[in-house]
């Protein structure tokens, strides 16, 4: 399995803001310009009496073809947030660009005309209309498009399949299961073909099973239509299995927007800390997260003597073998580079074993359990182009796992290994029936 | 001083009513000229059918929206009407029954739209309610009889006036329980606020309107004796004679003919508002024909969408090693 949120490094170099929110606040209640000015001055929300300011100083942006998660707990302000960005809600004070137009500042038929042509929306109880078939639901928003009805139908039907509900379309919404009634309410968000999808907790109603089945089928349907997603979650492994970046909000206010990565090991304060504590990070951390710079590797090029000590100086009896662009070969290990020293061989290509254990930059690290065991060296990472790029060792990998924004620095061991010269020695010299206290003295020596 | 302190509330307000009478003497001229027109118009018609075929069509409608044991029940009761005599009376009754709650309907369905999506308007529509269904119906025909002088025309609007409240209040009632996401969704989609009323709003909260209505036909029929006394035709003039006169027999029949009106419309009122409920109805089961059409369509599809699927995953598979 690869991390959903894989294509973020292609998208960082596209970076056409559709979503731009700036200083936004939304304050329910009597006087709320009077709020926004003091909880602008700082005041904490629970000392203005009289109002309920859900949003406060919201700034973020969202780029084309991310999914850009909201995550926080109930009475955060995320649910109020993703109401606002489709004028559900209006904003009390700031501004939300959404491809250029300022939705505050527009007429109400504008602002219809943007829900109808770029923004559509997943509910969490999915909001469904229950008289309607399951084809018309999803042919609502072209209906409301003025789109003609066998045109509608036909775009309807073409979208239930993609969303796997290919001729369930004359049945009734209270026909389906849950996990297919909000695949209606996905297709009926899709069938107006917006730039931008909104979903607020789309899967959160749903049974676990069927919610980690949405959430894959999400991350599929994105790799093939590339829409801008925001999408809504009060589950941090939710938020970090979608989110291309995640914004953390805490009463109200933004307190984290960063990769799933970036919140993870470096998170801004305690709360998001405390909270990151129970995420998986097995699902979370890739391979290029935890990776190191690899120490035995040896060109192809290089005689065998150079991959000895090359192998001597990382006290490993392999090394990686790599081509001039750093492509992966193969392993020599400690043995045949010998043998080849000894024969006097020059070159070290007739011993190259293609056994490397490797994956992708991009694979999480529950994947890397079983090749970690089963490999002979720290298993071997590699891009797209096969070029090794880092190397993780065993020990990385366990203390990956440990909370902690050090987890993922460079490990050092504790304790170098007794270079096994020095044990022979011991051996050698505790058969005369001497004490083993001598050779530790000379093992000070020999190190 | 307090022996002297009389409010004359009543004075006033027979002042204002008699503003209002010479005011807009030609609009009340008007409505009584229209009222009086519908209702002596579809009063004949009825009456002017023959009561056989009447009572056919009466039981037809009974099956169509319910089911066969109210057609039999609308035939015995109409039956029994006919055998006592009162046959006429009841078809004033009914037509003016069925005029009343469509201007009542008219006017409520509207107002609880207005008082369902403006909080102002709810605050009004209320107490405005309140005091309507409080007030004696009597009250009401004083009023109407000032008026509308004597006839169905005071009948009728004092029924309204009557009965009005629970359209209103059923309607503004059905609409704000409409789930409020169905509601959001079609808004976050970029409906206007018409295209919500019409597309979402209005189908979902059905039920409730059609309960209101039933409320507001019971009311009517109950008003039918209080018409009585202004001089409306019908079974309630019946009992008004019946009561001046203490006559028993006459008293009960017509009684009973206001009953068994009463029974007939309120089953099939009940019934227009949730027709999926009632499957011994013809209508039900015409809707529940088409819904399994409807099922089976969508199963067939569904399996050869599927069959289609396998297929393809079967081309795809490389041949098996022989």
């Amino acid at each position: 399995m690869r991390r959903a949120g894989s294509k973020l490094h292609v998208s960082d170099t596209d970076t056409e803001v559709l979503v731009r929110a700036e200083g936004l606040f939304k304050v329910f209640g009597r006087r709320t310009h009077d709020a926004v000015e003091k909880l602008r001055r700082g005041t904490p929300r629970d000392e203005i009496d009289g109002v309920t300011a859900a949003v406060i100083d919201a700034s973020f942006e969202v780029h084309r073809g991310e999914i850009f998660v909201v995550m926080g707990l109930s009475g955060s302000g995320k649910s109020t947030l993703i109401r606002m960005i489709n004028g559900l809600h209006d904003a009390t004070a700031g501004s939300l660009t959404i491809l250029g137009d300022d939705i505050t500042k527009i007429s109400d038929k504008k602002l219809r005309e943007i829900r109808r042509d770029r923004i559509s929306m997943v509910f969490q109880h999915f909001a469904l209309l229950p008289h309607r078939t399951v084809v018309d639901n999803v042919a609502y928003p072209l209906e409301l498009q003025g789109v003609a009805q066998s045109e509608r139908v036909a775009k309807a039907n073409e979208i239930l399949e993609l969303v796997g509900l290919g001729g369930w379309g004359e049945k009734l919404p209270h026909q389906l299961s849950g996990g297919m009634q909000q695949r209606v309410g996905i297709a009926r968000a899709l069938a107006s073909d917006t730039d931008i999808l909104l979903m607020d907790e789309a899967f959160s109603a749903l049974d676990p099973l069927i919610r980690r089945e949405m959430q894959e089928q999400l991350v599929e349907l994105q790799q093939k239509l590339h829409k801008t997603i925001i999408f809504i979650t009060h589950d941090l492994n939710e938020a970090m299995f979608l989110g291309d970046r995640i914004a953390v909000m805490r009463d109200g206010r933004i307190v984290q927007i960063g990769t799933p990565e970036d919140i993870l090991t470096d998170p801004a304060n305690d709360y998001v800390e405390q909270f990151v504590q129970d995420v998986d990070r097995a699902r979370v951390l890739t391979a290029a997260n935890v990776m190191e710079k690899p120490l035995t590797v040896v060109p192809a090029t290089a005689g065998p003597r150079t991959a000895l000590k090359t192998m001597r100086d990382a006290y490993s009896s392999a090394a990686y073998v790599v081509d001039r662009n750093r492509k992966l070969l193969g392993t020599i290990d400690d043995r045949d580079a010998i043998k080849l020293v000894r024969k006097g061989e020059r070159s070290i290509s007739g011993v190259v074993k293609n056994d490397a254990t490797t994956v992708g930059v991009n694979d999480v690290l529950v994947d890397l359990f079983i090749p970690s065991v089963e490999s002979k060296l720290a298993i071997a990472v590699t891009d797209d182009d096969e070029r090794l790029v880092g190397v993780i060792p065993r020990v990385t990998l366990l203390a990956a796992l440990g909370p902690g924004p050090n987890a993922t620095e460079e490990i050092t061991l504790p304790v170098q290994p007794v270079p096994t010269t020095v044990i022979d020695q011991v051996l050698d010299a505790s058969e005369d029936g001497q004490p083993l206290i001598a050779p530790a003295t000379g093992y000070e020596e020999v190190h | 001083m307090l022996e002297n302190f009389r409010l004359p509330v009543g004075d006033w307000a027979e002042s204002i009513l008699d503003w209002i009478n010479d005011t807009f003497e030609w609009l009340l001229d008007f409505i009584s000229f229209v009222v009086g027109f519908l209702v002596e118009e579809l009063a004949n018609g009825l009456a002017a059918v023959p009561a056989i075929a009447m009572v056919v069509v009466l039981a037809a409608i009974a099956w169509f929206f319910r089911s066969w044991q109210l057609a039999v029940g609308t035939v015995v009761t109409m039956t029994i009407i006919v055998g006592m005599d009162l046959w006429e009376e009841a078809m004033y009754t009914l037509a003016m029954v069925l005029i009343a709650t469509l201007i009542a309907i008219i006017i409520a369905v509207p107002v609880g739209i207005g008082a369902a999506r403006n909080a102002t308007m709810s605050a009004i529509v209320k107490p405005i309610l309140d005091f309507m269904q409080t007030m004696p119906a009597f009250i009401y025909l004083l009023i109407a009889v000032l008026f509308f002088h004597i006839g169905f025309v005071p009948g009728v609007f004092a029924t309204i006036f009557f009965a009005i409240a629970p359209g209103v209040r059923m309607t503004e009632l059905g609409i704000r329980g409409v789930d409020s996401e169905t509601v959001e969704a079609s808004q976050a989609f970029g409906a206007t606020p018409g295209q919500i009323l019409r597309g979402v709003q209005l189908p979902l909260a059905m039920p409730s309107i059609m309960a209101g209505v039933n409320q507001v036909i019971m009311l009517s029929l109950s008003m039918a004796v209080v018409a009585g006394m202004a001089g409306a035709n019908g079974l309630g003039k019946e009992v008004i004679s019946a009561i001046s006169t203490i006559d028993i027999p006459s008293g009960v029949e017509a009684g009973l003919g206001i009953v068994f009106l009463a029974v007939f419309l309120d089953r099939v009122t009940a019934a227009l508002g949730n027709p999926a409920d009632f499957k011994g109805s013809i209508l039900g089961a015409i809707q529940r024909r088409r819904r399994r059409a409807r099922d089976a369509r969508a199963d067939d599809e569904a399996a050869r969408i599927e069959s289609e699927k396998e297929q393809a995953v079967k081309m795809r598979q490389p041949m098996a090693p022989l």
